[in-house]
């Protein structure tokens, strides 16, 4: 019985480590890898530095030859770090205009009458039956010139011209925050929903006005679902190549798309794997501080 | 129907893109069905001789469609794509072959090859030495797209057998409000931009791609989009006046606008400046599962009236001989199609990039691109 019980819990505990190691850790080392080889015309196209078959001299020559010649290409040529800087920049106004949308729909849900909330939780997930492609292509039909928005404003005739939004930075953002905004919305609803009603009626109690209620009891209490949408829609949308690919103009650089003509249009796995490398761990790291220091703060208050 | 191929041929493209994960197509087939997997251009075929093929043949073909040689190269690169039959251009083609992507074609599964044309294996021996890894399926040029009544609108004595039209500031600004499109292919429009510069096409220095990278940028404004299949919708509804583009992809325009009665006539010329004659090849992957149905396929394009069939329904020139007695007049007399002596003076090839090439070269069109 007892080490029966043990097993399960072994299981329990392995089973996400173990996809963790299979389809994070594993694929990282091989990226990694690749990294650190040097291009060739070859199939694949690169060979690699490190030679295990040689066993420990192998390795030995692998440190001593070992150049990082990938990552130093990527400070020689500025367009990696800007394409980075517009992907920071592009992920942050657009986690944050999902978030001034996406707040009202989740308190909106989680106010709603229970007998409704069924049906508009059905509406936010409903748009996931549709792929992912097909969607952010109907944006396409919707914001082109001779698209269903322009000939709408123009036949009500509030512009003459048809605006251009296609192949700009402002497609792009409508395409994150139209694409990523139930990301947003059900970590949100599922924490507002939880909220202690009491909490509020005693504000109001206490002298609150309904909007300093929200201010001081509602939104401090749904921060840990704000937090938690808005890296759902932050991580994603940094790395994102789709949907500039398609809704973007050919001036709006990205490192999801710098990263895709190293690796289909200048052959060079290595500096593609590097810029790869750069991206996850210029993400990760100051997710785990920002983290660190969340469960410092919840300890010190605890 | 037209339209919305195009529109779904985009998104497999992208489909192919989003997901890096190269999904390969099944390759595993039964002993009862015979399959054949098919990777070519969009826009490229005529489906019934597809369709006649399986017929005869048995064989379900598999047919996938890409709008890039990158995209092509990089699935081939990576191994296992689960193709049995890919179509690079012959510059391309040439590296694959040295990188061993290919194997050698067992000619005499392929009796047709007797209708080839001289003239064309000749020009491929370049990339392919002794034509033993590929065969000729379609060739073209590269050049200027226009509509008519749109450009004469726009500038009444535009110059539409000249690169002036999309390389020369002072005209390009003029036809930039009805829209300009270019191919989004570096290989294929920096060669030419520096025989419009007077430069060495062939000598891709850091100097040279410079000057061409100056003179783009002059023009970068007036271009709307750089895009390698969607010119052909836009032209022919009229979104667009100008694409710099493929010669049979401008036809196949020409001929949607004339079905559609919209009241645009799209034409093509090869500027006189001199443009970039390219192949496309039809190979085998070295690690192909289907290499019998595959040679068969290659064998039955070989068949003049089939390579016929597809030389009209694209508008390209082939490089079968034999075919051309069965081509639409219209297509063979088209010197734009089959160029004239007169034409193919102008028209010039490129040999395949070295990495570090390849790299300049596509850092300028980055550069072009984004103005970064």
């Amino acid at each position: 019985m007892q080490r029966q019980f043990d097993w399960g819990r072994f299981l329990l505990i392995a089973i996400p480590f173990l996809w963790l190691l299979i389809f994070f850790l594993l694929p990282f080392a091989i990226v990694v890898k690749i990294s650190l080889s040097d291009t060739a015309n070859a199939l694949p196209p690169y060979v690699p530095t490190l030679n295990l078959s040689e066993g420990w001299s192998g390795i030995t020559s692998f440190f001593s030859q070992l150049d990082l010649e990938s990552f130093a290409w990527l400070l020689d040529d500025k367009i990696y770090f800007l394409s980075y800087l517009n992907s920071l920049k592009i992920a942050f106004i657009s986690t944050l205009l999902t978030l001034l949308i996406g707040y009202p729909m989740a308190y909106g849900l989680a106010k709603a009458p229970q007998r409704w909330r069924t049906v508009l939780l059905m509406l936010v997930i409903l748009p996931f039956w549709t792929s992912f492609l097909i969607r952010v292509y109907a944006w396409i039909g919707i914001l082109k010139p001779e698209g269903l928005l322009n000939m709408g404003l123009m036949s009500i005739g509030l512009i003459d011209q048809p605006l251009a939004i296609i192949n700009t930075p402002t497609a792009v953002y409508i395409g994150i925050v139209y694409s990523y905004l139930p990301f947003l919305v059900l970590p949100l609803y599922a924490t507002l929903e939880k909220l202690d009603q009491t909490l509020i009626e005693a504000a109001l109690d206490l002298g609150c006005s309904p909007i300093q209620a929200f201010w001081k009891v509602t939104f401090p209490l749904s921060l840990p679902g704000v937090v938690a949408g808005c890296f759902l829609v932050f991580i994603p949308a940094m790395g994102e190549f789709v949907i500039p690919d398609l809704l973007g103009g050919s001036d709006t650089i990205m490192i999801g798309k710098t990263l895709w003509s190293e690796f289909f249009g200048n052959r060079d796995w290595p500096v593609a794997s590097a810029v790869a490398v750069v991206l996850l761990l210029s993400l990760v790291v100051p997710i785990v501080i920002f983290q660190r220091i969340q469960e410092r703060q919840r300890e010190a208050e605890a | 129907m037209k339209k919305t191929f195009v529109h779904f041929k985009k998104l497999a493209v992208s489909a192919l893109v989003a997901t890096t994960l190269a999904l390969s197509v099944s390759g595993v087939s039964s002993a009862e069905e015979r399959t054949l997997n098919v990777y070519n251009w969009s826009d490229y075929v005529d489906n019934d001789v597809l369709k006649e093929f399986t017929e005869k043949t048995g064989i379900k073909v598999n047919y996938d469609v890409f709008d890039t040689n990158e995209l092509l190269e990089t699935k081939l690169l990576a191994g296992a794509s689960g193709y049995d039959l890919v179509v690079p251009s012959a510059n391309f083609l040439g590296r694959q072959i040295e990188a061993g992507v290919f194997q050698k074609l067992d000619k005499s599964k392929i009796p047709n090859l007797s209708n080839s044309w001289d003239m064309i294996n000749q020009r491929i021996a370049a990339y392919d030495p002794g034509n033993e890894y590929s065969v000729n399926y379609l060739w073209g040029t590269i050049g200027i797209g226009y509509s008519e009544e749109k450009v004469k609108k726009a500038l009444p004595d535009a110059p539409v057998d000249s690169w002036d039209m999309v390389f020369k500031p002072e005209v390009a600004s003029k036809l930039a409000e009805c829209g300009i499109y270019v191919l989004d292919s570096p290989s294929e429009i920096i060669p030419p931009a520096m025989k419009y510069l007077g430069l060495d096409p062939t000598d891709l220095s850091a100097d040279n791609l410079k000057k061409v990278e100056e003179m783009l940028l002059k023009v970068r404004p007036y271009i709307k989009k750089f895009h390698s299949s969607e010119y052909i919708t836009a032209l022919a509804n009229g979104d667009i006046c100008v694409a710099v583009g493929y010669s049979g992809d401008i036809f196949q325009a020409e001929s949607r606008a004339a079905e559609a009665k919209n009241g645009i006539t799209v034409k093509y010329s090869v500027p006189k400046e001199g443009s970039l004659m390219w192949f496309d090849q039809m190979a085998i992957p070295k690690d192909a599962k289907n290499v019998a149905e595959a040679h068969e396929f290659i064998n039955f394009l070989m068949e003049p009236k089939n390579m016929a069939r597809i030389s009209d329904a694209v508008s390209y020139a082939n490089g079968n001989k034999a075919s051309q007695e069965f081509i639409k007049k219209e297509i063979t007399s088209n010197p734009a199609i089959y160029p004239t002596e007169d034409v193919l003076k102008n028209l010039f090839t490129m040999l395949p990039f070295d990495s570090k090439t390849q790299r300049l070269v596509n850092r300028t069109w980055t550069a072009v691109k984004s103005g970064q």
